[in-house]
């Protein structure tokens, strides 16, 4: 499996193409914002009934992760669920995969503004969560050190390299996950609440076939369009 | 009731009393007042308009009518508000007691309301609006004494899913008003009975009238002392020359083919507009304040000039036009006759207009298009059935009004004449979309849209969510746009700009917009923010105007005209270039098809002289390049124009012949189509007109950048797991029919027949040379660009000089 290390508090911390990071020391895939049963949401509270087919996407998506890394725990950092009727109305068939996969393997849910309390679900559920050096919550919080959060759907492009793609943003003291669910939207990585958090020198990695690792832009500068 | 086949009294001495005497045609239109569907084809100036309201204005003179009359619907907002007043003249004059309004997306919600309450004898509107009206519970009570419907510029309303919206709504109407008469109201068109078809009730006749065409054209190409430029499309170059026709003439319109276009050539018209000549700016882009100045301007003869797009197209009465010009190739020939026809609009008197065109290769365009109008060769291509994601919003509007049944729904829908042909399947599967989703996967029982009732009616599961299909009503695919206003309270609306391109601003950049330099501030609650420090140079605001492609009728007579052995009537500038192009290459031609590669900047370039229009070109060069990536030549890129495809990549190009293999060519599509860019966007489009999709929200508007990446998520899940979908069937034949127009690949491949010229150059030649200027270049995914993404990420951490900060390693495992 294709995967970019990164050396972050003392650990080493792998992202995938995916989105995914993996954590092979604590044998851990941490994962963020699934947003499932988003469209049974949404047709419950628009009357829209987009395909209901995101469930299956990342949850397949999520067991080939499983498969390529042969993590034995998994850590989802909140949103999991696009709201917690979501969570109890997943389809049999959805419901029953997502069993299979946390079957044997230590499962940490971590709450999101989206899933605030427990669902019906096994695993344990956590408001936040630290583990060594490392300390895993939904939503970022200013000055802290060794965070990995969420929320934020960061998504970034490369000049010339066609339109943006979700990816990972790090500095030395956090790092913010893109969203991992099929149905989700994103935040350009320069926004004003992202550039916030984020300080300098920081990375972003792209997702796709191969994780791409880029400088997080420095704000402002020129906007050259470069020809390939 | 008396039904008038002669003029009452009044009318003729109104008519006497104005010393004019009436049109046969129009005295024709009186005649057949009775015909339940009747087409009048008239050239611009002809009475058109008055013709289709004669009989109704004969009806409701002795004031017995009680309510709504007649409808009339235009393409326009504009054209409504126009009528109106125009309309209201003779009306007054006369002392008719008729009441006449319209009713569009400006008119004020107070007016709105009044209207239902209490509608006028004609009222005046566009498809959206009246499809908005029969959404509505009280649409029967509404439309109960409709007699007549008169639909203007029929022609621009039935090339796409306006029109087709359109006929839907006059089905349902004429359920509530059972006799109800349509006339139909078009400039010359190529083909008469197919526009009729679509009009009249199937499988009901309609009948035609052809007013006399008048004399042909008075048209011409501008000659300039500099030559047009390379590539691009503005026509900037010639500003003083038109200028210099303005100040010769009474008044002119300068056509242009895309908003962006009008922009940037009014500013630089400013600049050069040494005598202050007054000249307005108008197009739809524009804010309706600063559009209704520009009309009421022109009306009162103060404007000499007005520069324009489409926009201007159809029937606004300017008056004294007695200039076109149109800048760009026309690349229609029927549209190009059309626009002239907005040239002096007095009947039997020629219209004048001056062809510009905008780059080299346009000049022998616009000659070709000049031969076209003198032969009276009208280009049109036959139009496909009536699409089914207008048949899905239609079935949500009428969900909307209350119950109804299927069966009658279905009858209805069959009388109109683009969808005769649907099968009961057909609509049971947009049915079953609009009730359920449609998905294999049966999900949502709980959250249908609609229910079926007991006694066998349909109706919406949430009564709330009229609301929300209503504010989505509509088939115009607009790009998302945010409107543009001057800073501070009560800032001025100036228009309106791509979100794209509000993107891609920061503070302190400049841009054009209705003429003016602005400077970007903010943007706040979707809303661009500008001030008039305009310091810097302006950038251009981008405004994806559909472009349409050269007619194929149009393409064959540019490829004879090429094959000629001189070229007199073009200028020295044109004629040396072709005279180059046959020197050092070869002449392109409608048998073979040319090849030119050469090398150019480090790339292998690549050219296809297909002429096949831009968005089969463009398609043309997504399987050249997907065929060129399997054999190993790593394409980066490349560029459509309506005449070429030119191809950049790693690795030259030796052998094109295999790559026209027809089979392998539509095998090829196949597959393609599903991963591609074009059927991304036809997707997008089709989803929101089937209401899978909602633009608009109630009071959060989704920003478009969203939209768009959930659509193409939306298209990638269910290509995936659902291929079948009613969504993505209509998808592709829309694509294939429109934006991939495999059609004229079909025809190109027809008449070349697998005979390939390659011509290798040591540089570009001079027809290649042109593209490599052209913009809207498309990047090609692939193991190439993969490996520059790369490269670029290496480049960007050495730049930058973090490598250095105990770099994050890649491992390959």
């Amino acid at each position: 499996m294709t995967g970019l290390e990164i050396p972050f508090r003392g650990e080493t911390l792998r992202a995938l193409g995916s989105g995914a990071l993996h954590w092979a020391a604590r044998d851990l895939l941490i994962v963020s914002d699934l947003h499932l049963g988003k469209s049974e949401r949404t047709a419950r509270r628009r009357g829209t009934m987009l395909p209901p087919y995101e469930t299956r996407a990342t949850l397949e998506r999520l067991a080939a992760d499983l498969d390529a890394s042969g993590a034995g725990a998994v850590l989802c950092l909140g949103d999991s669920f696009d709201d917690l009727d979501a969570a109890r109305g997943l389809d049999g068939q959805d419901r029953d995969h997502l069993l299979s996969l946390i079957e044997g393997r230590g499962w940490h849910w971590v709450e999101g503004n989206h899933d605030p309390g427990p669902a019906d679900l096994p695993g344990e559920h956590h408001a936040e969560l630290t583990l060594g050096p490392l300390t895993f919550r939904h939503i970022a919080e200013q000055g802290a050190v060794g965070e990995l959060s969420g929320h934020y759907h960061p998504k970034l492009g490369l000049p010339g390299c066609g339109g943006t793609r979700p990816c990972l943003l790090f500095d030395t003291d956090r790092m913010i996950l893109p969203a991992y669910g099929a149905y989700t939207g994103g935040m350009p990585a320069t926004a004003p609440e992202l550039r916030a958090l984020i300080g300098q020198p920081a990375f972003a990695v792209l997702t796709g076939t191969k994780p791409l690792l880029v400088p997080y832009p420095a704000r402002a500068a020129g906007r050259g369009r470069r020809r390939f | 009731m008396l039904r008038m086949t002669a003029l009452p009294p009044q009318f003729e001495d109104w008519f006497a009393r104005r010393g004019w005497s009436i049109h046969p045609h129009q005295r024709e239109m009186l005649a057949r007042a009775d015909a339940p569907s009747l087409m009048l084809i008239a050239p611009t100036g002809g009475g058109k308009t008055l013709a289709g309201f004669l009989p109704t204005l004969a009806e409701l003179a002795d004031g017995a009518h009680k309510g709504l009359h007649t409808l009339y619907v235009s393409p326009l907002k504009a054209l409504a508000t126009d009528i109106r007043r125009n309309l209201t003249i003779p009306v007054e004059e006369m002392g008719l007691p008729v009441r006449i309004e319209d009713r569009t997306g400006d008119t004020k919600q107070t007016a709105k309301k009044r209207q239902r309450a209490d509608p006028p004898h004609i009222l005046l509107t566009t498809p959206e609006s009246l499809a908005l009206m029969v959404s509505y519970e009280d649409a029967p009570r509404i439309f109960a004494g409709l007699k007549r419907v008169v639909v203007d510029e029929i022609h621009a309303l039935a090339e796409g899913k306006r029109g087709d919206q359109l006929m839907l709504t006059l089905g349902r109407l004429e359920t509530l008003a059972p006799g109800l008469r349509r006339v139909g109201l078009s400039a010359t068109v190529d083909d008469p009975e197919a526009l009729a078809a679509q009009l009249a009730r199937a499988p009901k006749p309609c009948e035609i009238i052809e007013a006399d065409p008048g004399p042909d054209p008075d048209i011409s190409m501008l000659h300039t002392e500099a030559p047009p430029p390379w590539a691009g499309a503005g026509g900037g170059y010639a500003v003083r020359e038109v200028l210099e026709q303005v100040r010769k003439h009474k008044t002119t319109l300068i056509f242009h083919n895309t908003r962006a276009q009008a922009e940037i050539f009014f500013h630089k018209l400013w600049l050069a507009n040494e005598d202050d000549l007054p000249i307005g700016i108008h197009h739809g882009s524009l804010s309706r304040q600063v559009r209704e100045n520009v009309e009421a301007a022109m009306v009162a003869g103060e404007l000499r000039a007005i520069v324009c797009t489409g926009s201007l197209d159809l029937g606004i009465d300017w008056g004294d036009v007695d200039l076109v010009i149109q800048i760009g190739a026309p690349k229609n020939v029927k549209r190009l006759v059309q626009r002239i026809g907005r040239a002096n609009h007095r009947y039997n008197a020629p219209s004048k207009a001056i062809l510009v065109p905008a780059n080299r290769f346009e000049v022998v365009e616009c000659m070709a298009a000049l031969e076209a109008v003198k032969a009276h060769e009208l280009d049109g291509a036959p139009k496909g059935p009536g699409p089914l994601d207008v048949l899905c919003q239609h079935i949500m509007i009428t969900a909307c009004a209350g119950p109804f049944d299927e069966d009658v729904l279905f009858a209805e829908v069959k009388g109109v004449g683009a969808y005769a042909g649907l099968s009961r399947a057909q609509f049971d599967d947009c049915l079953d979309f609009v009730a359920t989703g449609g998905y294999a996967l049966r999900a949502y029982d709980k959250w249908k849209r609609l229910l079926r009732r007991p006694d066998g009616l349909w109706q919406l599961r949430d009564p709330r969510a009229a609301l929300r299909i209503r504010m989505n009503i509509g088939t115009i695919q607009d790009a998302d746009l945010l409107k543009v206003r001057m800073r501070g309270a009560g800032g001025r609306p100036l228009g309106e700009v791509e979100e794209g391109f509000a993107a891609t601003l920061t503070k302190g950049d400049t841009f054009l917009i209705g003429g003016q330099v602005v400077r970007y501030e903010s943007l706040r609650e979707m809303t661009v923010e500008v001030s008039r420090r305009a310091d810097r140079e302006p950038r251009i605001a981008t405004y994806a105007g559909a472009k349409m492609p050269t007619s194929a009728q149009l393409a064959h007579r540019i490829l004879d005209d090429l094959q000629r052995d001189d070229w007199p009537e073009l200028p020295r500038h044109t004629r040396d270039w072709l005279h180059l192009q046959r020197r050092v290459s070869k002449m392109p031609e409608r048998g073979r098809i040319l090849v030119e590669t050469f090398p150019h900047e480090g790339r292998h370039h690549a050219c296809f002289h297909t002429f096949a229009g831009r968005n089969a070109q463009q398609t043309l060069g997504l399987l050249l390049t997907r065929r060129m990536e399997t054999l190993g030549l790593h394409p980066l890129g490349f560029v459509a124009t309506d005449y070429a495809t030119l191809v950049w990549g790693l690795d030259e190009l030796t052998d094109p012949e295999p790559l026209f293999a027809a089979r392998e060519l539509r095998e090829g599509l196949e597959t393609w189509l599903t991963g591609n860019a074009v059927m991304k966007r036809t997707f997008r489009g089709v989803a929101t007109i089937a209401g899978l999709i909602e633009k608009n929200l109630p009071q959060i508007r989704k920003t478009g950048r969203q939209a768009t990446f959930s659509s193409d998520i939306l298209y990638d899940t269910l290509t995936k797991y659902d291929p079948e979908h009613l969504i993505l069937r209509v998808t592709r034949e829309q694509a294939m029919r429109g934006l991939v127009d495999f059609a004229r690949v079909e025809e190109m491949l027809e008449r070349t027949r697998g005979r390939v010229d390659l011509v290798r150059a040591d540089r570009p030649t001079p027809l290649a040379a042109a593209m490599l200027l052209e913009r809207d270049r498309v990047p090609v995914a692939g193991a190439g660009r993969e490996r520059l993404a790369e490269e670029e990420a290496a480049r960007l951490l050495k730049e930058s000089g973090l490598a250095q900060f105990g770099a994050p390693t890649v491992a390959g495992v």
